[in-house]
């Protein structure tokens, strides 16, 4: 426990001794106040409400959230560090914590200094400000998800831009699964049971409901399973490139 | 006294490739054992194995009763270890890098405190305790690798090439410390140089191809010479031929040679028959020969040579 603390805070002191911390952060809120303001139109919908502010984030962590995950594991088998790390009495699992809860909680301060949106509904309307913060629970949980599977990505390989491409399409292929544009595909020849499956892992639809404040439990538990097979795949990663 | 580090017929498979094929030795405490090989021979990979960062492929690394592959948190809380290259987070500061280290070795408080400052005031890096470890030179990275693998004052230190690229003074500085704690620590350390065998070993390991091709002291290894116990005379250039001729009668040489030239001065050496000493002898045949001579003395025999006989026939 002591050692997923050491390298949590090594991890998130790391994103802040370089560049990286401050250009995510800058890109992530001048993006996401475009999508909310232009695409979102958040004016000329007359609603005291973040729902055109939410609904852009599965878009934005697309791309993002690969950029702050794909250093996770690459940057250490490039460097060599990955040797220092693994001969600590640290577990696997451990480090894999570390790592992942570091990035999470970079994560979340970025989200966390979007709140002039939410004082700007709330200087205009009356916002239901419940269902403002389900929206921000649910947009960590989802952007968990994402992270998890870039992480996972990371373990394979010490070179970061393929970490990130593959991380992003990975990412790609569960965001839209529920999209007719995936389904039709299946529909022809797959049982219908497989594109029901594949449409259930969709990140869009389980994430929509919590865009309008309905934080229903059973999509906490599906992103909460993706973090944690992400999670295991990731460890088993580590452990497998180890004996080659 | 009991083995702190046992090796059983260690065995590495890359695909087709064995990188370490059966290896067994054990250090004891109070060992420094030198790891000697050509690059590419396995000591790098033996060293991944027995820290528990590589699973052998058959074989086993038991230290001080935990088996690595079994129990590697257990092995590696009792293990310093100075991986190839040394190494570094470098965009962490050297004092934050080492209270991460010290953190993740489960230290915290107090404790950690006195530890990571002692460990600095022993190898000196107090001066770039706040400096990214990126600008640090090679010298100070490699000794804030040290302290890195010092940090909790381990029963057992495995270093790979410690003294690698460092300057004189530092490898110095290195070998000195590295001495300092052999006597209570079983130390391996790996190395293609071979003056660091003399400078700190107790005893030599010699790899080549991924198996054991020597196991011994360095004073065995130099045995292996066949330049062990030959005399060097270095005299006029004149007298040599004659003075050859004389010692060659002595009892016991084998062979002389005669060496280079510098500045009218050849130097000639004696070759003892069995590798027995002979420098008695010799000196003595020169005294009754009154030949004056610039020089005499026993060479302890190469251990360049023997490295190369012992490796390229592999």
């Amino acid at each position: 426990m002591r050692s997923t603390l050491a390298i949590f805070r090594r991890e998130l002191a790391s994103y802040f001794s370089t560049p990286l911390a401050y250009v995510f952060i800058v890109i992530f809120l001048a993006s996401s106040g475009a999508f909310t303001f232009y695409l979102g139109k958040i004016f000329e919908r007359g609603q005291a409400d973040l729902q055109s502010f939410f609904v852009y984030h599965p878009w934005l962590y697309l791309f993002l959230i690969p950029a702050v995950a794909m250093r996770l594991w690459a940057e250490e088998r490039k460097a060599g560090t990955i040797e220092l790390l693994m001969t600590l009495p640290i577990s696997t699992t451990e480090a894999v914590l570390g790592k992942f809860l570091a990035a999470w909680v970079f994560i979340a301060i970025a989200v966390v200094l979007t709140f002039p949106i939410w004082l700007t509904v709330n200087y205009l309307g009356d916002p239901d400000n419940g269902v403002i913060l389900a929206g921000y629970v649910g947009s960590l949980i989802m952007a968990g998800a994402y992270l998890a599977l870039g992480a996972c990505v990371s373990a394979l390989t010490k070179n970061q831009v393929i970490a990130f491409i593959v991380a992003v399409v990975v990412c790609f292929l569960f965001l839209t699964s529920g999209m007719e544009i995936v389904l039709a595909f299946f529909r022809n020849w797959a049982p219908a049971f497989v594109v029901d499956a594949i449409a259930a892992m969709s990140f869009l639809t389980h994430f929509s409901s919590i865009t309008k404040g309905v934080i229903d439990l059973k999509d906490v538990i599906f992103f909460g399973s993706v973090i944690g097979v992400a999670l295991y795949i990731n460890v088993a990663f580590i452990e497998i490139k180890k004996g080659a | 006294m009991a083995a702190m580090i046992v090796l059983s017929g260690l065995t590495k498979r890359f695909g087709p490739l064995t990188a370490v094929d059966g290896v067994s030795f054990s250090v004891d405490r109070g060992e420094v054992l030198g790891f000697l090989g050509p690059n590419g021979s396995g000591k790098t990979t033996t060293m991944r194995m027995i820290t528990g960062y590589l699973p052998p492929s058959a074989g086993s690394v038991v230290v001080c009763g935990h088996d690595v592959a079994a129990e590697p948190l257990a092995a590696q809380r009792l293990i310093g270890y100075l991986p190839e290259g040394a190494p570094l987070y470098g965009d962490m500061r050297t004092g934050a890098f080492l209270n991460f280290i010290a953190g993740a070795r489960g230290m915290s408080g107090a404790d950690k405190a006195r530890r990571v400052g002692s460990i600095v005031e022993r190898v000196e890096i107090g001066s770039v305790l706040h400096q990214p470890i990126d600008t640090l030179s090679k010298g100070f990275k490699r000794r804030v690798g040290l302290a890195q693998a010092l940090l909790h004052d381990p029963e057992i230190l495995i270093l790979d090439e410690p003294t690698d690229g460092l300057d004189p003074n530092q490898k110095h500085q290195v070998r000195n410390l590295i001495r300092d704690m052999g006597h209570d620590k079983a130390i391996i350390i790996s190395t293609h140089i071979l003056e660091e065998m003399d400078a700190v070993c107790t005893r030599a390991a010699v790899i080549a191809k991924g198996r054991m091709v020597f196991d011994g002291t360095p004073n065995e290894l130099e045995q292996r010479s066949a330049f062990h116990n030959s005399v060097s005379i270095r005299v006029k250039s004149e007298l040599a031929p004659k003075l050859s001729a004389d010692i060659g009668n002595v009892a016991g040489v084998a062979r002389v040679e005669a060496g280079e030239t510098v500045d009218g001065v050849t130097t000639i050496l004696a070759i003892p028959a069995d590798g027995r000493s002979i420098v008695r002898d010799v000196s003595e045949r020169v005294g009754e020969s009154g030949f004056a001579v610039e020089g005499l003395h026993a060479e302890r025999g190469r251990l360049d040579e023997v490295f190369r006989q012992l490796t390229a026939s592999q």
